[in-house]
């Protein structure tokens, strides 16, 4: 078995947590792992990605080949189609809908979506209003983590569990948000 | 024992700590600044009472690593690539006196410069030293070659550096920890003359230096980190350094390589070991992150007919970091390509924060420029670089830490007027106080902005030196008291802060212009931990 994905969006947008939810997963099921991330200038509202390879064997490269991730997970929809090398030909690509706009020549939105359309394996979410709906837009990122889930080889209830060692500390009100994201995001997708 | 899932950069500071440090020094700078912050945030560390506050600057961090290896203790300093050249003197010298404790140098460097001004291979610094060199491969490798690095340290007597490059410094990985080292107790070098390099004792002690480093060329123990694996394949012999070592293994897909390869982690590599694949193979692809310094010393000047592939021939980039495609490619290997970036994907750059004093600092600056014209600003390493891009495009250099102002002075000599320099408040500490002295020194005509966010803020908010001491120290430098002033940048300061800046301006002697505001990113982790606390 081997996972390899690449998360992106932009600096601040919490991919980083995103990756630590994966690997607390991952380490539950004992899983193999290695996730290179950006730290430094390009952070500064930058484009930011983390690849991310769970593997049942021992990983060698930190970085995943072209051509070889399953999938892309998207905070921002243009950022999504920034790794599509990356992408294997029978990969997904799971992006959120709404741009993060900080450059002036942002492209049109439409024709960002007929982009992302032309992946065979497409998903895209509105995740900033299911995590309102859940409770609070900050939950995005878990929302998007939760769509993406049919396509990680991970255990939901693994998952799950890492949501609540990671926002362990902030609560019980703040751990039932993140879960209730989780799965409203795990709701736009049937198998 | 226990599994981490730890950063490479987090797994050289745990190493350490487990194999018996005393004292951690070092100054912020991607991607080598984990260490220290993971050193600082280790309550194991606290326990252990492990010195661990941040330098002025990396020659600063370098000698009093120095200074604690004197008294027996086992210290480490790390810094990025670019900060080796700031700690070179020192760092050249600390070979020739030798150490005490065990000292380590870590050098995080940055090929494809993400994060910097060039990407230097510091392999070249260990050779140029005459100091034994480790490149790991993986985090678990650096895990363990840190206590290898502390033992062949005070084996020898010499200082050792330890290259790591970003995409070990920041992948995270399994750790498995060993049994914990004690720390050294206190002991005075048993000859006290052996820092002092006076030119007589200096010739015994590099003569000294120049047989270690031979000795450990053929030291079996050091010298396992380099090994051969046979393959049947004997068309070409691969040489894969450090990182690359895992770029190949993803091409073998979890078999074995059909080549012959050697993987080399340390340095000097004993050269037996290279003869041997230059008998066997018909030619040799050399695998390297960085320079080509292998490929260099197997290739001979002149070169031979022999078959040397790598860098210098463009079987491998010339330039930037490896990655699994640009090692197949070389090993002549398929290898797979997704789509292209379709064209409505634009570049996004790295941007000053919403409500950065950066921005409303160089707001002011370029108003008060207008009627001067462009190109009168020198500037410095920090967030505040991005000033060169739009929309302010307010700045005319970046070059290496303090240059802003030492420039700015140079420039004047040559007639630019005004000429200004910009510069942080953490890199003025680190390196630009003593060119303000020069400046002070020729009542040059400079206009130096400090731009004082109190803190080190492109690193991730690290402790500034400089703060509330910036004032003092100019004034303690001989800046004339009413030459120093002090703007807040805020936008609604916008005209008052415009009209200092062109005061000082057309002033022909040194003025200081501190703009001082609060790092926003700094200033939001600091009320959410006060908010926590209640």
């Amino acid at each position: 078995m081997k996972n390899d994905i690449i998360l992106s969006g932009v600096g601040g947008q919490g991919i980083l947590s995103i990756a630590a939810v994966i690997g607390y997963a991952a380490v539950e099921n004992n899983l193999y792992l290695k996730q290179a991330e950006v730290h430094g200038m390009s952070q500064r509202g930058g484009d930011v990605q983390s690849h991310f390879r769970l593997s049942d064997h021992p990983v060698a490269s930190d970085l995943i080949p072209y051509g070889e991730a399953d999938l892309i997970l998207s905070v921002e929809p243009m950022e999504s189609l920034r790794y599509l090398p990356w992408l294997s030909a029978e990969g997904w690509l799971v992006t959120n809908s709404n741009p993060f706009v900080n450059i002036p020549d942002y492209p049109d939105t439409g024709e960002l979506m007929t982009e992302i359309k032309k992946v065979k394996n497409n998903l895209i979410v509105d995740a900033d209003s299911i995590a309102r709906e859940a409770g609070s837009g900050k939950a995005a990122n878990i929302v998007m983590l939760g769509a993406a889930s049919h396509f990680l080889e991970l255990p939901v209830e693994s998952i799950e569990n890492a949501i609540r060692k990671l926002f362990g500390k902030k609560g019980t009100e703040v751990i039932d948000l993140n879960l209730k994201a989780l799965h409203a995001g795990r709701d736009q997708f049937t198998n | 024992m226990s599994k981490l899932m730890l950063l490479g950069d987090e797994a050289v500071a745990q190493a350490a700590m487990d194999a018996g440090l005393s004292g951690m020094y070092a100054y912020p700078g991607t991607p080598s600044t984990e260490i220290m912050e993971y050193i600082q945030a280790s309550r194991v560390a606290s326990d252990k009472n492990i010195i661990r506050e941040w330098s002025a600057n990396e020659k600063t961090a370098m000698e009093a690593a120095l200074g604690m290896s004197y008294t027996g203790k086992r210290s480490m300093v790390a810094m990025k690539h670019v900060g080796l050249n700031v700690a070179a003197d020192g760092f050249i010298n600390s070979a020739m006196t030798g150490v005490n404790g065990g000292l380590i140098v870590v050098a995080a460097d940055d090929p494809s410069m993400h994060s910097s001004q060039n990407e230097q291979d510091s392999r070249f610094y260990g050779k140029f030293a005459f100091v034994p060199t480790f490149e790991p491969s993986s985090q678990q490798e650096a895990y363990n070659m840190i206590f290898e690095a502390f033992e062949t340290s005070e084996k020898y007597k010499v200082p050792v550096l330890f290259r790591i490059t970003t995409r070990l410094a920041h992948s995270r990985s399994a750790v498995e920890q060993n049994d914990e080292v004690k720390q050294n107790d206190f002991s005075l070098p048993s000859e006290l003359r052996q820092f002092v390099l006076l030119p007589a004792i200096a010739r015994k002690k590099y003569k000294g230096l120049l047989a270690n480093y031979e000795a450990i060329a053929n030291d079996d123990k050091f010298q396992k980190n380099n090994f051969y694996i046979d393959g049947e394949d004997k068309s070409f012999g691969i040489v894969a350094c450090g990182l690359a070592y895992n770029y190949l293994a993803e091409n073998c897909r979890r078999e074995k390589c059909k080549h012959p390869v050697i993987k080399i982690g340390s340095y000097p590599v004993r050269e037996d070991l290279l003869g041997r694949l230059k008998e066997e193979c018909d030619e040799i692809i050399v695998l390297e992150e960085g320079y080509p310094l292998v490929e260099e010393l197997m290739r001979g000047y002149p070169s031979s007919s022999y078959k040397i592939r790598g860098r210098l021939d463009g079987s491998v980039p010339r330039d930037g970091e490896l990655n699994p495609n640009i090692v197949a490619k070389a090993l002549g290997m398929n290898s797979l390509y997704g789509e292209e970036v379709p064209g409505i994907v634009r570049k996004r750059p790295p941007s000053l924060c919403k409500g950065c004093g950066h921005a409303d600092m160089y707001n002011a600056l370029n108003t008060a420029l207008e009627e001067h014209g462009p190109g009168k600003v020198f500037s410095d390493i920090g967030c505040y670089t991005l000033g060169a891009l739009p929309p302010f495009n307010a700045i005319n250099s970046c070059v290496d830490m303090g240059a802003s102002v030492t420039m700015a002075v140079g420039a004047a000599d040559g007639g630019l007027f005004p000429s200004v320099a910009v510069i942080g408040d953490s890199t003025f500490t680190h390196s630009g106080m003593t060119g303000l002295l020069d400046a002070v020194i020729k009542k040059s005509p400079v206009t130096i902005i400090i731009s004082d966010n109190s803190t080190t803020g492109m690193t991730g908010g690290q402790k500034s030196h400089a703060t509330n001491r910036l004032e003092s120290i100019c004034e303690g430098l001989g800046v004339e008291k009413e030459h120093i002033r002090v703007i807040i940048p805020l936008r609604k300061n916008h005209d008052e802060n415009t009209e200092v800046i062109k005061e000082e301006l057309v002033y022909k002697g040194v003025s200081v212009i501190i703009s001082q505001r609060e790092c926003i990113q700094t200033a939001a982790r600091r009320r959410k931990k006060e908010r926590e606390k209640k």
